[in-house]
């Protein structure tokens, strides 16, 4: 592997985690209710936990002064690597829900599969945060139900929720040269190898909440090489504001 | 019973019953903790959930964010049923007659030691 | 008409530092006087959440950004804990929720400013969460049991609160650069007055004051729990190089505490009439994500329902 490889592998998984855990902390006073305020700022803290852990190992490994907080909110929107899904406005807590389905199912899976990596980081890393996104999926899969099987009105909104998100889940399971690289030579996994596994589970929960299963096999893509969504845009102006505003400031 | 004003109609029995409230009222529940095995559950607090496994999971969110629990026991609040000090002496005159279940009652000589 | 031998039983009972419980017979001015300042305080709690909120995307680093949900989560935990106390007492937190939103009950008016700048987050951790904290620690011992419990909790989260604030403060105030130094001095000049209004009128001028003190619900003066902040915060301030927005502020040997000037009272009155800079914009907030809601907590409690029913038609 070159050092190249292993620093973009391991900066989508970073990015990945940080974006989503800066739409999630959106949530924090704006919740449909106190215990599910709390519930998914916790969510949003496990993400930004799991994302500071990467771009602290990123800061070591590339040794140019930079510390985790100028990788994470000092670059330009085309040097993000994340996942087009994740950067998507919150919608409304159907959509939320719809999204944190569907990446913590993906996640779980990935980081079972990163356990057994070569790489001594990355396998400690899945071992840490599995038990976290255990939970998250937990809290999702409660959700869609929910939802799903709730009042007519929730079932519709998460209907169209599942629907909109869906040409973005493409990009999740897309094996790239890096990402076959990767798997290749032991140290990642293949995405692509993770779809049956997802798919069983997702019809399962999808029939027991009463969803139909989109079939549109097109998909968005972009993110992994830095092209992004308008709304990344808003994103990063908010979450670098400050270190944009004043740099190099300590905080 | 409790001196509940009845002309404030927010003050409602503790154990009103949830289905003829209003459809998105989450009934209460009341939190059963056990920090660490060898302890009892203690109650430490109450949260709102629709059924026992959002509770749980709630529970865990909102009383455990510190890694305060290994057990959690949940209870609706409608369920519990509690001893009515319905005497009023109950609260001010506690049982203090029956002295001889309390050890300070029986004398041990200094010479015995500790017992 | 309650007995007067019963409320004199009552008095003598919570003279002798004893705590009365949820079911225990109470005074209906006992209970009312509970409800509404536990309420308070709950609501407090929960608008809370919004001025520090307002930063969360924009926290400057990690670290900070880490912090700052896990206070803003600690404050709708405390929210959560005060609503419980109240529900001892018999009033639910939906009505309770209603009442906060419609405007007719009232929260800490300290919510009512705005953060306008990064150094407000620090600012509102060391004075709000510490002038808070002096409060709270003496209602640690108020005389009804859930409420003192629900404050010995809340006390022991709490105790990060202050010292991240004041960690934000060092960082901008003693080892900022020049803009962060000037960035921290307007955020004092503007939260220090509004912290010292939150212990309420001075205690002559408190309409419940006296008989609050009497059946314990308040365990200390407004006046001496405003002296023992300032006190407190005084030196902290000078650790900091802050210069203090009160020219009357000095120290008094002869009573071993600080002078300090006048509260403008007008401002506090008029930001508890509701003319502050942000109590509408807080409400909307509040009622936004509250009918934002409603659809998700109608389908929760939906689902339960009929997974209650297929329970029952499978056990039968």
């Amino acid at each position: 592997m070159t050092n190249q490889a292993y620093y973009t592998y391991l900066l989508r998984l970073a990015d990945d985690n940080l974006i989503l855990g800066q739409r999630l902390s959106e949530w924090c006073g704006h919740g449909p209710i106190l215990e599910e305020d709390i519930a998914l700022s916790n969510i949003a803290l496990d993400y930004i936990g799991q994302s500071t852990n990467i771009y602290k190992q990123l800061a070591s490994l590339s040794n140019d002064g930079r510390d985790e907080d100028a990788i994470a909110l000092t670059r330009m929107e085309s040097e993000y690597v994340n996942a087009l899904m994740l950067e998507l406005p919150n919608g409304d807590y159907a959509v939320t829900i719809a999204r944190q389905y569907y990446y913590s199912s993906f996640y779980l899976l990935y980081l079972d599969h990163l356990k057994t990596s070569s790489d001594v980081f990355l396998s400690g890393f899945a071992e840490k945060s599995i038990k976290e996104v255990k939970y998250h999926l937990q809290h999702a899969t409660d959700w869609m139900l929910r939802l799903g099987d709730g009042t007519p009105e929730s079932h519709s909104r998460l209907q169209h929720a599942v629907n909109g998100l869906w040409p973005y889940l493409g990009e999740l399971f897309n094996d790239d040269e890096l990402d076959v690289e990767a798997a290749n030579e032991g140290w990642g996994t293949s995405r692509e190898a993770l779809r049956t596994a997802w798919t069983d589970r997702l019809n399962a929960v999808f029939a027991e909440a009463g969803l139909t299963v989109p079939s549109e096999a097109w998909y968005h893509s972009g993110g992994r090489k830095g092209r992004h969504t308008e709304h990344m845009g808003f994103l990063l102006a908010e979450m670098q504001f400050l270190q944009r505003a004043f740099p190099g400031a300590k905080w | 019973m409790p001196a509940n004003n009845k002309k404030d109609k927010r003050l409602v029995p503790h154990n009103a019953n949830i289905s003829v409230m209003s459809n998105s009222n989450w009934p209460l529940w009341e939190i059963f903790i056990r920090s660490k095995n060898g302890l009892a559950h203690k109650h430490a607090g109450s949260l709102h959930a629709t059924d026992a496994k959002m509770a749980i999971e709630n529970a865990r969110d909102v009383y455990t964010r510190r890694m305060e629990g290994v057990s959690i026991w949940v209870v609706r609040s409608a369920d519990i049923v509690a001893s009515s000090p319905a005497d009023k002496d109950f609260l001010y005159e506690p049982a203090n007659d029956k002295v001889y279940r309390h050890p300070t009652f029986y004398e041990i000589p200094p010479e015995v030691g500790h017992m | 008409m309650e007995n007067q031998a019963l409320l004199e039983r009552f008095q003598n009972y919570v003279d002798a530092e004893n705590k009365i419980e949820a079911k225990d017979w109470m005074p209906d001015g006992y209970r009312k006087t509970l409800v509404r300042q536990i309420a308070q305080h709950a609501h407090s709690e929960v608008v809370g959440m919004l001025p520090e909120g307002n930063w969360i995307t924009r926290a400057p680093s990690l670290r900070r950004k880490t912090i700052l949900i896990s206070k803003v989560q600690d404050e709708a935990g405390h929210g959560l804990y005060l609503y419980s106390a109240c529900e001892t007492l018999g009033v639910d937190r939906d009505t309770l929720i209603e009442e906060l939103l419609s405007g007719k009950a009232k929260y800490s008016s300290i919510f009512n400013y705005p953060t306008v700048s990064w150094a407000d987050i620090g600012a509102i951790g060391w004075l709000v969460d510490g002038a808070a904290i002096v409060n709270q620690v003496s209602l640690q011992r108020t005389s009804y049991g859930p409420y003192s419990r629900a404050m010995v909790r809340i006390c022991k989260e709490e105790s990060f609160h202050q010292r991240q604030g004041y960690e934000i403060m060092i960082a901008l105030a003693k080892n900022g650069n020049e803009a962060q130094k000037k960035m921290a001095q307007e955020a004092f000049n503007r939260w220090w007055w509004p912290s010292l209004m939150m212990f309420g009128p001075s205690d002559a001028a408190s309409a419940h004051s006296g008989q609050n003190m009497a059946w314990k619900i308040k365990r200390h003066g407004n006046d001496e729990l405003r002296q023992k902040f300032v006190d407190m915060t005084v030196p902290q301030a000078e650790y900091l190089g802050l210069t203090i927005p009160d020219k009357d502020l000095k120290w008094n040997e002869a009573t071993g505490h600080y002078d300090f000037g006048e509260i403008d009272w007008t401002e506090f009155n008029e930001v508890v009439k509701g003319n502050g800079p942000c109590n509408k914009q807080r409400l909307q907030t509040r009622n936004k994500a509250h009918d934002e809601g409603a659809w998700v907590r109608e389908a929760a409690m939906a689902y339960a329902r009929k997974q209650q029913e297929r329970q029952a038609v499978s056990a039968a």
